[in-house]
């Protein structure tokens, strides 16, 4: 799952380095429009509806808890 | 706050659109980002053309082209009207009232009360909720509620957060007494702290326009604009959409007593084709009942979206028959507001363009 995360990330935003364990939003490297179209993506990847009231910059900080996001929207 | 009314309809609903189509593609280039990524953005968030007021054209004018309509059309009396209420963020004026404005314009009688009200995204359902307070009066019987709005002069072109979706639009809907006995029920929430979430900066007492007030600036996202220009903390907004709207919903067919499945439609306020999207997920509706195509063909018109998508998407079917309706409007203010009621049997339902 981490991988698929990684490769969706690096076509959204190729400039920056996914792999690195620090903070997407507080880096900049995401923006909030980035996050609408993560939640696109992401969805049609892991064929899951992630819930609206999820859509918030703390759950796309990482890798992490992008899985973890994923995972409580019942990916597998 | 739950609200409650007796005997109320609407029977006519007149939206009017600017004749000016801009597509989205045609002001890519004013982004400070990639094609590829405004095109990525363009479909998730449905947004295709909006509909652009001509340089100097103001809401009133919009107002004045559809009330002549109407006269012209035999749809409405000079006489008949004992209120005109304005929802707008575009005023003509400071001072006077635009709705006095209208009024003199077509010299409508001295009895009668003008109002103007300061509302945005919620600015359908204060005006409906101000409308059916006002026709408990003995001597009020019918009300004009002007929904209008020609905020496209005070956007940013390179403001990707905003520009994409700003629609100018105006709407007229008659409100009157019935004769058949219903109840429509409605609340409305406001949250004042948060009333900067959505701003124009500067233009008003607190902060004049000057010079400096034009300067534009870069957000760290990449977007220009000045503090004469509308801003949107577009973060805040949809998070406080998403926790407050589907409590709110299930707050009001609750207290109605009536089941989600026995509502024909949920006519929503529409920012984005998203966050609509999210909306009927979470209220657990079919997003088929939950039209989110407004946005994309005319933009977001703040108080005029909810009845510019009623006319547009339900158009002559409200004209022979009725239907169970949801309405919502969410955003400047911070303002949250939603009333269930029957609409149909229509004197019009149409559109307009100007």
């Amino acid at each position: 799952m981490k991988e698929k995360i990684i490769a969706i990330l690096s076509e959204l935003r190729p400039e920056f380095d996914f792999s690195q364990n620090i903070n997407f939003i507080e880096e900049g490297m995401l923006d909030s429009f980035d996050v609408i179209n993560l939640v696109t993506e992401l969805e049609s990847t892991f064929k899951v509806s992630i819930d609206g009231i999820d859509v918030l910059p703390e759950n796309f900080s990482s890798i992490d808890s992008i899985e973890n996001l994923l995972k409580k929207n019942g990916a597998k | 706050m739950d609200l409650k009314f007796k005997n109320k309809k609407i029977s006519g609903i007149l939206s009017i659109l600017p004749s000016t189509i801009v597509k989205f593609e045609d002001e890519m280039a004013y982004y400070n980002f990639s094609a590829a990524k405004s095109l990525k953005l363009k479909m998730a968030m449905g947004y295709n053309t909006h509909r652009i007021a001509k340089n100097g054209q103001c809401s009133s004018d919009l107002c004045i082209h559809g009330l002549q309509y109407l006269f012209d059309n035999g749809l409405l009396g000079k006489e008949e009207i004992d209120a005109l209420l304005f929802v707008s963020q575009s005023p003509d004026y400071f001072m006077p009232p635009t709705s006095n404005v209208i009024q003199g314009h077509f010299g409508l009688k001295s009895d009668m009360i003008c109002l103007d009200i300061n509302q945005g995204c919620a600015g359908f359902e204060i005006g409906l909720i101000q409308s059916f307070m006002l026709l408990e009066q003995e001597s009020i019987n019918k009300v004009v509620l002007m929904n209008a709005d020609v905020l496209s002069p005070k956007v940013s072109k390179r403001d990707r957060n905003s520009n994409p979706l700003i629609g100018d639009a105006a709407a007229i809907t008659i409100v009157e007494k019935s004769d058949i006995p219903s109840t429509i029920h409605a609340n409305v929430k406001m949250d004042g702290s948060n009333a900067l979430a959505l701003t124009i900066p500067a233009g008003g007492f607190r902060l004049p326009c000057s010079p400096e007030t034009a300067q534009m600036e870069e957000d760290a996202a990449g977007n220009f604009r000045s503090k004469d220009n509308l801003v949107m903390k577009g973060d805040d907004v949809f998070n406080f959409v998403m926790r407050e709207v589907p409590p709110m919903i299930h707050h009001l067919l609750q207290i109605a007593e009536v089941h989600k499945e026995d509502v024909s439609w949920f006519m929503f306020h529409q920012p984005n084709k998203f966050m609509l999207n999210k909306l009927a997920d979470a209220i657990k509706v079919p997003r088929e009942k939950m039209p989110s195509n407004i946005v994309e063909n005319f933009g977001n018109s703040s108080g005029a979206t909810v009845p510019v998508n009623i006319s547009y998407n339900l158009g002559e079917s409200l004209l022979s028959s009725s239907a169970k309706i949801c309405l919502a409007g969410f955003g400047v203010g911070l303002t949250w507001s939603s009333i269930l009621m029957d609409i149909g049997n229509l004197n019009f339902n149409k559109t307009i363009n100007f």
